[in-house]
């Protein structure tokens, strides 16, 4: 892949949008159909979906390099699709199957993939953030030039661990990205409702970090902004703060009836600044698709979601023996 | 082709739900993420988005229906010129059957039996003939390092003032000298963040060695050690793990108080993904310590600062280990098993040297290992002695002998001639004051009460 410049969007190519078309509608599709097998009573417990978010991760992935690691809360899914982690794997941990990335044991919240480096899916609020620090202290240890992602959202934004970790990332010159995928509301709780200082990233100040914030509705934007704090981190300048503005279309969890917000807010949000209709526009004024070629889009991901649901259905619950198995290791898994 | 909307589960709990409300009425048009209904769950009314595009053909529940089960069928959704007859409405039962929300038996086998317990290893530590040498505790540990961050470039040490300050108890001593910055590093007094971070580097493929200044101030980061360090290897289905040692000086010093003083043998002994262990000799610290830092697990090493400074015989040999799980008997006896571990192995051994005088032969058991513990070995001495006493500093209410007896209860109930009894420290924060801290902790002649006691003397 050649080296990226920050692309303004007139000399965006047509493949680029297209791919962030059909990555980000994955993800949307993705996750609509995960909202309907929870409601079927197929995937239990707590289920948060990206729906909204997704130019977040689509942007950030298109500026990461091979090898580079990421690591988010329990907000997950969108992070593992956008780094290339079969959907069929996915919803199979989400209904609890024995195909699922953590063979059923880990649920919606706690995913892993060590060959395409994701490091997690956590169901403690703000402890990705050292985590994350330390996969970028190991990879400054070994010598190379890797990052890391480490996604966290507003409301582990006042989690003391995070500003434990800007102190120690900035002290060491850690490799680590810290996108703070900030969409107004942690559970319910407006930013404005917790914090006086509503600027997040400019908290890295006080640290000596550099970061900005970023419209997070817009994938290009994001990947221009992500592609600047790669290129820092890889420099070996230490952390980065990305504060990328967001906003999530559905409740917290599936349980949350989102009573904190009126539905106008999230209805103008949708019809003004949906992340995937900015695409389909630019691809349509620009003349790079055509209606029908985004429809042919759309059956494709339909079928690659609709793949994935029926194999969540159709893999076995797991055998009764994997209750007592990956409890402890007997010998150290190697790096991928 | 027309597509059934069904009663949606919104909660982790739901069963059946109020149809509260209809927002779109048959006719009209909707796509994905319009909100067609409000239901009532049992905690809240919940707005239910369509996930298709299409038409409301048919309204099948109207609303204000109670006690809608989830999955019933409520609408028919419809492509735009499609009759909602044309409704998959009898061929429900031949769609892929949902199993019902919440838990269900998979099979009527039985639960998986555990394991079984592995036979106790009563082989000698070392060779009989090796020579031995004097070594402190501190030594030991320092030894133990120094020697696995010669084996592997992947260790390091990490935590407050191991560095240039040589260690707060001077454990790491000359190991900054030896290995450079780059892997003996200080950090902040930040135990939640640094946890945290190298828990991630143990993700990452290294292994790190953390240094608590003391276990109590590891509070502040037991969650990285249970949910992040504890239980990833489980969460990812054995994909990634993390292979390093938290260890530093647990349980009471010397009149440091309630917030320096506390034994978490106990709570960590709690937890699956975790393996404790709990030196008392030197020997046990070298040997553990390396097998520690060898371990593909989370580690937790439980140090006593009390027993930094005491002096031990350890062989001299170029790779010394002792494997985990596995007891030592350090006392032979016929008449009482005491049972301990740490610093209370010196109240057990004292203890034993005093019942002898007495002509009790008491047989002391050092279990050096908490997770996993050598119950082989306790119940084969028990079967043997008939009679138990454990001894520990830590707290009564859940502690490690209260796990033991539950263990002798239930593998050697009828070899018992006595209840056995726990001998722990007060059920009490730890006092300041000289007296009463003497009192908290346990006392020699509290073990000889105790052995008198179950052998009925």
């Amino acid at each position: 892949m050649p080296p990226k410049q920050a692309a303004a969007k007139s000399n965006v190519s047509a493949e680029e949008l297209l791919g962030h078309y059909r990555e980000m509608l994955l993800i949307r599709r993705f996750e609509e159909k995960a909202g309907q097998l929870y409601g079927m009573g197929l995937i239990g417990g707590f289920c948060h979906l990206y729906i909204g978010q997704e130019a977040v991760v689509v942007g950030l992935e298109a500026a990461a390099g091979e090898g580079d690691k990421r690591v988010t809360s329990y907000r997950d899914h969108g992070h593992m699709l956008a780094c290339g982690m079969d959907p069929k794997g996915i919803m199979a941990e989400l209904t609890g199957r024995e195909g699922g990335f953590s063979k059923g044991k880990g649920g919606s919240m706690h995913m892993f993939s060590k060959e395409k480096h994701f490091y997690g899916g956590h169901g403690i609020v703000g402890a990705q953030v050292p985590l994350g620090a330390g996969l970028a202290f190991s990879d400054k240890y070994k010598g190379n030039d890797r990052v890391t992602f480490a996604y966290f959202g507003d409301g582990a934004a006042n989690q003391g661990q995070v500003y434990e970790t800007y102190n120690m990332a900035q002290l060491w010159d850690l490799p680590v990205i810290f996108v703070i995928e900030n969409n107004g509301y942690a559970m319910g709780t407006s930013v404005v409702r917790s914090t006086k200082s509503p600027s997040l990233w400019e908290r890295g100040a006080a640290y000596g970090i550099k970061g900005e914030e970023v419209d997070g509705m817009n994938v290009l934007a994001v990947k221009e902004a992500g592609e600047r704090a790669v290129a820092h981190c890889r420099s070996g300048k230490g952390p980065y703060i990305l504060e990328v503005k967001t906003y999530r279309y559905r409740g917290h969890s599936m349980s949350d009836p989102a009573k904190y917000r009126t539905r106008d807010e999230v209805q103008k949000m949708r019809d003004e600044r949906d992340p995937i209709e900015q695409v389909r526009d630019m691809l349509l004024t620009g003349k790079h698709a055509t209606d029908d070629d985004l429809k042919a889009i759309d059956k494709e991901i339909k079928a690659i979601v609709n793949d994935a649901a029926e194999f969540s259905k159709e893999s076995p619950e797991p055998h009764l023996d994997e209750l007592w198995t990956d409890i402890y290791a007997t010998e150290i898994p190697q790096e991928a | 082709m027309a597509i059934e909307i069904l009663m949606p589960a919104l909660s982790p709990t739901m069963e059946e739900g109020t149809l509260a409300k209809w927002l779109v009425k048959e006719g009209d048009k909707v796509s994905s993420g319009d909100i067609l209904a409000e239901i009532e769950t049992d905690k809240a009314t919940m707005e239910f988005e369509a996930v298709d595009e299409g038409v409301i053909g048919k309204i099948l529940i109207a609303e204000g229906t109670e006690g809608v089960k989830v999955n019933t069928a409520i609408a028919v959704l419809v492509e735009e010129g499609e009759s909602a007859d044309e409704a998959p409405g009898q061929a429900r039962d031949a769609a892929a059957p949902a199993p019902a929300p919440g838990p269900q038996p998979s099979t009527k086998a039985p639960a998986v039996a555990k394991p079984a317990a592995p036979v106790a290893d009563v082989s000698p530590d070392w060779p009989a003939d090796v020579a031995m040498k004097p070594t402190t505790v501190r030594e030991a540990l320092r030894d133990a390092m120094a020697e696995e961050m010669r084996r592997d470039a992947d260790v390091f040490l990490m935590g407050e003032e191991v560095a240039e300050y040589q260690g707060a108890y001077k454990i790491s001593q000359g190991l900054l000298d030896e290995f450079g910055a780059k892997r003996v590093i200080d950090t902040p007094i930040t135990e939640h963040g640094f946890a945290g971070i190298a828990t991630g580097a143990a993700f990452g493929g290294l292994k790190p060695i953390v240094e608590f200044m003391t276990f109590n101030f590891a509070m502040q980061a037991i969650d990285h050690i249970i949910n992040s360090a504890a239980k990833t290897l489980y969460m990812s289905g054995g994909q990634m793990g993390a292979p390093m040692v938290f260890r530093g000086p647990n349980g009471a010093a010397a009149r440091v108080g309630a917030q320096h003083s506390q034994d978490y043998t106990a709570w960590y002994m709690q937890i699956p993904g975790l393996k404790v262990v709990a030196p008392y000799s030197a020997a046990d610290a070298k040997g553990l310590l390396k097998s520690a830092i060898r371990d593909p697990n989370p580690v937790i090493f439980l140090e006593n600062e009390i027993m930094y400074g005491k002096s031990f015989d350890v062989p001299v040999m170029d790779d010394f280990t002792i494997p985990f799980g596995k007891a030592k008997i350090e006392r032979a006896g016929t008449d009482v098993t005491i049972v301990s571990f740490s610093i209370g192995m010196t109240y057990a051994l004292q203890a034993a040297e005093k019942l002898a005088a007495e002509g009790i032969s008491a047989e002391v058991i050092n279990l050096r290992s908490i997770r996993p513990m050598d119950t082989e070995t306790i119940l084969a001495s028990v079967r043997k002695t008939n009679r138990c006493v454990t001894v520990e500093e830590g707290w009564p209410q859940g502690s490690v002998g209260s796990y033991i007896s539950s263990v002798i209860m239930q593998q050697a109930f009828d070899y018992l001639d006595a209840p056995v009894i726990n001998c722990t420290g007060k059920d009490v924060p730890m006092p300041y004051a000289a007296n009463l801290e003497k009192h908290a902790l346990l006392t020699v002649d509290e073990v000889v009460a105790a052995c008198k006691q179950v052998t009925y003397r």
